[in-house]
């Protein structure tokens, strides 16, 4: 166990985790050049597409560091801060650390953030300055940064490009050197933390798991210490870039198990695994719960797909335990789930991993965050309000909550007059202004929740250059002025789009929202008046004339088969429909929320 | 009984709806004429055994073609394709081409009739749409077609455009219905993308064809032209009894045909192919390499059930439900009649002795009551 070192890779955004994760892996030949390709963990279709890790990726190297072996675990983390859960379960699996920072950019937000959650879990602290290829490389000045903020010597800190391959024989060394191998007792009764599990039609349920105490053994018999579930281990192994089954994972050691689990619900990350022959006393402490920051229905295009859509997020909840759902109906959308994300990017990989790995079309809905409402009646009952329709009615409603977040932002002086006009647009509060250095400020403000989820942080970019980085923390719960808007087409509800808003951006909301659904809407055979409301007050009206046409007017030899892959489109687009009175709405439109103009 | 569709790719300038395939510098003509006559000995087994009754040249501007080009061609197509029972010989020309001396030397080619690109008896439309010709020529063309004894004639007409008057397209239809034209095409203007028209509306700086207004137009098209004995047997195509145009009708009637030269298509029951649009590519692949080259699709049960669906429809003879159950299952049948009770209800269609057939009223959503339909 001693020549085990667990670590992961830890950075603010775009900072080159994945890409020195490369560099690592090809240095120590533990992925081969055919295997190799930039980023090569981040191997979700969505991940390339986007250029960004979601998922944390462990991967196992063996490397020789003066005559002797070394079995490194690394896990690769990702940066966005809708992903901070993944990074923190990471840091469980690991004694050590390697925080990045991009020599270009010096310390960001999520820099920051990341660094007190590995402090938090008792991580060796690896510094590692990146990207020093870069022209607008600023080595001194990061390197005081750096000092500054964990109290390292300046000779700690390595010089590192995961481009051009520099510093990687020094990182290696330090990992070795720096890190401390894991404790725990190979003979000891068998602990395994589960960090990690993922669904794969072929093979069913994968768990991941770092063996804390104890040795796993293939055709074990193990038990899950909360659910108290026993299955046969018909498999384990280590992680390479694909699964390797062994005979045996020995504690300080990252590895998995299939077993023969049928059932999505019972597997739970944080849970501890054991030996049924000879149980461990106590289960290692888990994870935390993950408070979502916003909820929105997710219901299945075709009403009676609601069970294989069930089954499908069930699933795909073992590989994002930050997911959480529970069920819902509408009355425009028949029955689906409310869920929880931890911010809008979340929501976004969610919906398109449905689509992707699980074939499912969704409809999304408009997101909200969570508000807290009491009666008059019970004037000390809270009411949890994840949904404009459970917000009590008006007439009966003493007080409504909001969440507030306090906003950390680092930027350059230039721009603190633009952030400032922002936050203070977006109700906040101004509550620090921190010089970091003399080219770096921080800025701490209180905000509602409900005004950075959707588009702070694209308007932070944009007014800043994107010379800005952005992270928050809940705080607490203020009283507040929120009042619900109802969207109306032809005069019938649609409970779908209704959206809690604070009152003096009401009318402005509705109004732009109506337009926005005036866009959204196809035309039909009949007008559409779409109407926002506060009760019954109409704050904003627009009208979609009627359609007194649908025909294309030629139809000759090459037009046949064009025309028919077009009306093929029409039908298909028409499936992800649903019918409100006698409006047909479209998918997006029930989104519409998320792209108003300004 | 199957046709033959030449593409001639040239336009002497681009109207501003168009998204046919076509290039305004002509100076690879003589190369393509060369080609196409290549094109037609490699495609002379596509319509093995079967009897050839119609030949379109198309384009793009085949008027651009001088009649000894024609004849070129001409002598290709009968050599290759000798059987042949020929009805119809269409030339699509455009108004500016139609000199007499032109006129008189396509007399003594094969061509029996014309379909000339009118669109408009109004010069702002002509020039919106950024046509070659102006309306003196139109009216000309038409008059000195008929005076050579080229008297089989269909004008294009465009209706729906911005700069059109309800007034002026009542006008445009008395002028095609005075000049007694056999036949006419009538289209709304519609903007495709990628093309001069569709940019101007994105930027600004041309209003968008109303939809309304478009359908005003298309009732009123209908209604004169019915009163003045023409036969709306086709959603956008008017015959005077008996003359319909035989090579667009076996489109819709399933024939089979032959497209040839760049963007051509070809149909051969069970699959269609079209060549590559695009004249340099298209002349090096047939000059250098001897090979057409073209892309082809398969057609599964359910796509010839959806275009069969498609234009039958279109067409006043309608979808024939026996042969929908001999073809496709009687299940196919059952479930269309179905289907389409909506569609009866709303009064946009009729069930007459086993046919489908659309009312004026239901023409307007032709798209899309084959759409909810298809499979
Ligand atoms: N010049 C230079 N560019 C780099 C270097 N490392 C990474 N990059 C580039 O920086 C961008 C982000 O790299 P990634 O490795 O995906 O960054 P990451 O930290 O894994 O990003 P997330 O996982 O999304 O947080 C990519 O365009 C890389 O090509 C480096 O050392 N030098
Ligand atoms: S002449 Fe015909 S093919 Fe040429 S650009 Fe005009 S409409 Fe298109
Ligand atoms: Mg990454």
């Amino acid at each position: 166990m001693k020549n085990i070192r667990n670590f992961c890779i830890i950075a603010h955004i775009d900072h080159g985790k994945s890409t020195l994760a490369d560099r690592l892996l090809e240095h120590t030949k533990t992925i081969s050049e055919r295997e190799m390709q930039a980023q090569v963990l981040d191997d979700m279709d969505l991940e390339r597409e986007k250029g960004i890790t979601i998922k944390s990726h462990a991967i196992q190297i063996d490397h020789v560091h003066k005559g002797e072996k070394y079995t490194l675990n690394l896990i690769d983390t990702p940066g966005h801060v809708d992903f901070s859960y993944e990074v923190s379960r990471a840091l469980a699996a690991c004694e050590g650390a390697l925080l990045l920072v991009d020599a270009s950019q010096g310390i960001q937000a999520q820099t920051i953030s990341n660094l007190y959650l590995a402090i938090d879990n008792d991580l060796e602290i690896i510094p590692v300055i990146n990207k020093i290829d870069m022209e607008g490389a600023m080595i001194p000045e990061v390197t005081d940064q750096i000092v500054d903020l964990i109290g390292c010597k300046p000779e700690d800190i390595i010089l590192a490009s995961g481009k051009s391959g520099i510093g990687i024989d020094d990182i290696l060394e330090a990992i070795i050197e720096r890190i401390p191998s894991p404790k725990g007792d190979e003979q000891a009764p068998l602990q395994a933390l589960i960090f990690d599990s993922v669904f794969n039609s072929f093979r069913g349920i994968i768990v991941y798991y770092r063996v804390i105490n104890g040795t796993i053994k293939k055709n074990d018999k193990v038990k899950f210490v909360h659910t108290g579930k026993e299955y046969g281990a018909d498999e384990v192994g280590i992680l390479k870039l694909a699964l390797t089954p062994k005979n045996e994972v020995k504690a300080g050691d990252v590895g998995y198990i299939i077993t023969g689990i049928k059932n999505a619900k019972e597997v739970k990350v944080g849970d501890t695994l054991t030996l049924v022959s000879n149980p461990t006393q106590e289960a290692v402490k888990g994870f935390e719960d993950v408070k979502p920051m916003v909820f929105a229905g997710i219901f299945p295009v075709n009403t009676d797909e609601f069970e294989e859509l069930r089954d499908c997020m069930e699933k795909l909840q073992l590989n994002d335990a930050s997911l959480t759902f529970e069920p819902e109906t509408s009355q425009a959308l028949g029955f689906g789930f409310r869920c929880g994300f931890l911010g809008m990017l979340h929501m976004e990989i969610i919906q398109e991993r449905l689509e992707r790995e699980f074939n499912q079309t969704v409809i999304t809905t408009v997101p909200n965050v969570s508000f807290h409402a009491y009666t008059t009646r019970e004037k000390d009952v809270r009411i949890i309000v994840n949904n404009p329709s459970e917000m009590p009615d008006p007439s009966r409603i003493d007080r409504i909550e909001e969440p507030f977040i306090r906003a950390q932002i680092i930027t350059l002086p230039d721009y603190i007059g633009n952030i400032m006009t922002l936050c203070l647009g977006k109700r906040g509060l101004l509550i620090n202004q921190n010089y970091l250095t003399a080219t770096r400020v921080e800025l701490i403000f209180e905000m509602p929740l409900a005004e950075i989820v959707f588009d702070f942080y694209d308007k932070l970019k944009s007014s800043t250059r994107g010379y800005a980085s952005f992270d928050y923390q809940p705080l607490d719960y203020r009283e507040s002025d929120i009042t619900k808007m109802d969207i109306l087409l032809n005069g019938d509800k649609v409970d779908a789009l209704s959206a809690l808003i604070h009152r003096s951006r009401a009318q402005d909301f509705g109004r732009k929202l109506c337009s926005k659904l005036k866009e959204l809407l196809p035309r039909q055979q009949f007008m559409i008046a779409i109407q926002a409301a506060l009760g019954a007050k109409i704050v904003a009206r627009e009208t979609i004339s009627a359609m007194r046409k649908d025909v294309t007017a030629k139809c000759y030899g090459g037009d046949i088969s064009r025309k028919r892959k077009l009306l093929e489109k029409q039908k298909e687009g028409k499936k992800r429909m649903r019918q409100i009175g006698n409006v047909e709405v479209p998918q997006e439109a029930f989104l519409a929320v998320l792209k108003l103009d300004d | 009984m199957a046709g033959i569709y030449l593409h001639i790719p040239f336009c002497k300038q681009a109207c501003n709806y168009c998204n046919f395939h076509f290039s305004t510098s002509l100076r690879l003509k003589a190369e393509m004429i060369d080609a196409l006559g290549k094109e037609i000995a490699l495609q002379r087994h596509y319509l093995e055994g079967q009897t050839i009754e119609t030949i379109y040249f198309g384009g793009g501007t085949p008027s651009l073609l001088s009649a000894t080009e024609l004849m070129q061609l001409w002598e290709k197509l009968e050599n290759y394709f000798p059987q042949q029972d020929l009805k119809e010989i269409t030339l699509e020309a455009n108004p500016d081409d139609l000199s007499p001396a032109y006129l008189r030397a396509l007399k003594n080619t094969p061509v029996n009739r014309l379909s000339i690109g009118i669109q408009s008896f109004h010069d702002k439309d002509l020039r919106y749409m950024n046509r070659a010709h102006n309306a003196a020529e139109a009216d000309y063309a038409v008059k000195a077609a008929q005076d050579t004894g080229l008297d089989n004639i269909s004008i294009d007409l465009i209706y729906g455009t911005p700069t059109m008057t309800d007034k002026e397209w009542l006008e445009n239809i008395a002028a095609a219905v005075t000049l007694q034209v056999y036949h006419i095409s009538s289209y709304a203007l519609t903007v495709e993308p990628r093309t001069a028209l569709a940019h101007a509306i994105a930027k600004g700086s041309s209003r968008e064809p109303d939809n309304s207004q478009t359908a005003a137009q298309f009732e009123q098209l209908v209604e004169r032209l019915g009163a003045a004995g023409y036969e709306h047997y086709e959603i956008s195509n008017f015959a005077l009894p008996g003359k319909y145009a035989v090579h667009n009708t076996n489109y819709w009637k399933g024939r089979h045909y032959l497209g040839l030269g760049p963007s051509a298509h070809s149909f051969n029951t069970g699959s269609r192919q079209w060549n590559i649009a695009n004249n340099t590519t298209y002349l090096k692949s047939i000059l250098t390499e001897g090979k057409v080259p073209f892309e082809k699709e398969v057609l599964t049960p359910e796509d010839q059930f959806n275009e069969y669906l498609m234009t039958s429809l279109r067409t006043m003879w309608g979808a024939d439900l026996d042969h929908i159950a001999s073809v496709f299952g009687a299940d196919a049948r059952t479930r269309l009649l179905a289907e389409s009770e909506t569609f009866t209800d709303k009064g946009w269609m009729q069930i007459e002795e086993g046919k489908m057939i659309l009312t004026t009223a239901g023409k307007l959503f032709a798209d899309r009551i084959a759409s909810d339909l298809f499979r």
